[in-house]
């Protein structure tokens, strides 16, 4: 089971993240060496993001995060450099399922009262971010049943391995 | 109640009757990957219990984003992908044979198919009739293993066309100007579907534009009916017999209509670095251009050739423009050889590359310098799209792409014709 209460910092992203600003096409030689390929997450978007975030913090973003490419290995290589969880108001529906199928929570809810760097402690049952540094506290949107019953496997792969058949 | 095309399509392959927000596990007619995603999909698929293909004569590798391949590290994958193709017996379509989506447009897909790909541009065969989606790895490695995938069934939007196109405006006006409409988020989630007269008369080709596309509202699919149109198209591909009727009931329930009067669309172009933020190709004759790139799944085809190459015919690609063609399939590039289209693109100055993806997605023939323009008639100009986020990246219909390769900056292409 993954914890249920996640801690770390927030590295604060605008709208429209698309996923070439999270892992650009240019790199997809090396998307047969996925620790190769993590070092470039977040890129185009923040250079210094790979060097600055540690095991546990957060992505939170403006609209509409993930929008563009099926590719998988964008929620991929943003769990790979540590990122526990992505805070957005929303996302674009294929990186949104292909989060949800690598294991990496995905929250909706609003975002604008968190400032970068800010510490927050995310309690995945009780659907509660708490901002440390600000002393408030938002609520996210439920996961929907069927993804959430993927996203306690640790994603789609492991979900199936074990059910043997999609049951949602 | 009536049923829309995806709430039709999703209760046959699911066996209920769907209805929009039901959650369903639906059969899946065709699954694919790509060389940039399919890697990824066959270790997925291998670290599954299951190592069988659902069905191998409906499971699809195309090497087509990085075709023929630029590096090493590719190359491998390139072998990977043939070796997969070799141990199942599924399809494989070789560097050479084109971009996936044209493909399954020519060969593969049937109205009322349930389609996955590996590839968010899968929703081109919504023109044809298929509730075709965009998945990642996981849930296409699934599809292929189980033959199924769960959805959520989309709401719709419809987007009705009435009129008619003026000289020099179409399907790519259309779609850019209703995405400018509704914003790069406006369908997320939802299914458009289009009807009117004005899409009741449009050619496969720029059907095919307008699907390509759905997914740069956010939607999940872009659905046309299958119709007359779509039986010339597949009579002409030799696949008449996979031909079926499809339609909304005239019932059906839309979460809301948008209309659009095809009459008062003008040349549009989105400008960087978001699909969304879009102009008249008039109100930006400022613009210089370093680079036109004419291709891809949303603007490669044989008519986009013919298009570009009667703009060009006895005249010269602008001096310090790079005119880049790229027909989308071997089947068009072959056709446009015939028609003189190439000699015509080649003697203006233009460069024709082989069919694949080529500079779209930034990993190839074609990158961007940094703070050049390049206009593009590709459906995505997010920062970074092609090789360089410094690079500035213009979308637009292959008629304006191909005026503005003659002037050396953003054309109206009705200046042209």
């Amino acid at each position: 089971m993954r914890p249920t209460t996640l801690k770390g910092r927030a590295f604060k992203f605008g709208d429209d993240i698309s996923t070439d600003l999270i892992i650009a096409g240019k790199y997809a030689h090396l998307r047969s060496n996925l620790p190769e390929l993590a070092k470039h997450a977040m890129e185009d978007a923040n250079p210094d993001f790979v060097k600055l975030v540690k095991p546990g913090d957060f992505i939170v973003a403006g609209s509409n995060f993930g929008l563009g490419s099926s590719r998988e290995h964008a929620p991929l290589v943003i769990k790979m450099a540590g990122v526990s969880a992505i805070l957005a108001k929303s996302f674009a529906r294929i990186f949104f399922r292909n989060a949800i199928n690598q294991g990496l929570p995905v929250l909706i809810c609003p975002t604008d009262g968190i400032a970068d760097g800010d510490n927050l402690e995310i309690s995945l049952d009780e659907g509660i971010i708490r901002n440390i540094a600000k002393n408030e506290t938002y609520s996210f949107t439920k996961i929907p049943p069927a993804m959430l019953s993927i996203l306690n496997e640790g994603g789609l792969i492991p979900y199936i391995n074990k059910h043997g058949d999609l049951k949602l | 109640m009536g049923k829309t095309i995806s709430e039709k399509i999703l209760s046959s392959k699911s066996g209920s009757d769907a209805q929009a927000g039901d959650i369903v596990i639906s059969s899946v007619d065709l699954v694919f990957v790509q060389d940039t995603t399919g890697p990824l999909t066959i270790r997925q698929f291998k670290s599954g219990k299951k190592q069988t293909l659902a069905s191998p004569s409906r499971t699809a590798l195309f090497i087509d984003h990085a075709s023929p391949s630029p590096s090493r590290q590719l190359s491998n994958d390139h072998a990977f992908i043939r070796e997969f193709a070799a141990e199942t017996g599924c399809l494989l379509f070789d560097a050479g044979c084109g971009v996936c989506h044209q493909i399954v447009a020519e060969k593969l897909a049937r109205p009322g198919d349930v389609i996955v790909g590996a590839d968010s541009h899968t929703v081109t065969a919504g023109a044809l009739g298929a509730f075709a989606t965009g998945m990642g790895s996981s849930d296409v490695a699934v599809a292929m293993s189980l033959g199924k995938t769960w959805f959520r069934v989309p709401e719709t939007i419809r987007i009705h066309v009435a009129g008619k196109f003026s000289r020099g405006v179409g399907a790519k006006d259309l779609i850019l100007h209703l995405i400018g409409l509704i914003g790069a988020d406006g369908a997320t989630y939802k299914a458009l579907e289009f009807t009117g007269n004005a899409v009741d008369s449009m050619p496969m080709w720029q059907r095919l534009t307008v699907s390509n596309m759905a997914i740069e509202a956010g939607a999940k699919v872009g659905l046309f009916p299958s119709d007359r149109i779509t039986r010339e198209y597949l009579k002409k591909q030799g696949r008449e017999n996979d031909y079926t009727a499809l339609a909304a009931d005239a019932d059906a329930a839309y979460e809301r209509t948008i209309k659009v009067e095809a009459n008062s669309l003008e040349p549009t172009v989105a400008r960087p670095h978001t699909v969304d933020n879009n102009a008249t190709a008039k109100s930006l004759s400022n613009i210089k251009v370093n680079q036109v790139f004419i291709g891809t799944c949303t603007n490669g085809r044989l008519e986009d050739m013919a298009e570009a190459s009667s703009i060009l015919k006895n005249k010269k690609v602008h001096a310090g423009v790079r005119l880049i063609v790229c027909p989308a399939s071997r089947q068009i590039y072959s056709d446009a050889i015939k028609a003189g289209f190439i000699q015509t693109i080649i003697e203006a100055g233009g460069i024709i590359l082989p069919p694949g993806c080529a500079g779209c997605l930034g990993l190839h023939q074609g990158a961007l310098g940094d703070n050049e323009v390049c206009l593009s008639t590709a459906n995505r100009n997010f920062k970074g799209r092609m090789g360089n986020p410094e690079g500035l990246i213009y979308l637009s219909s292959t008629a304006t792409a191909a005026a503005s390769a003659l002037t050396g900056r953003i054309t109206d292409p009705r200046e042209a014709l």
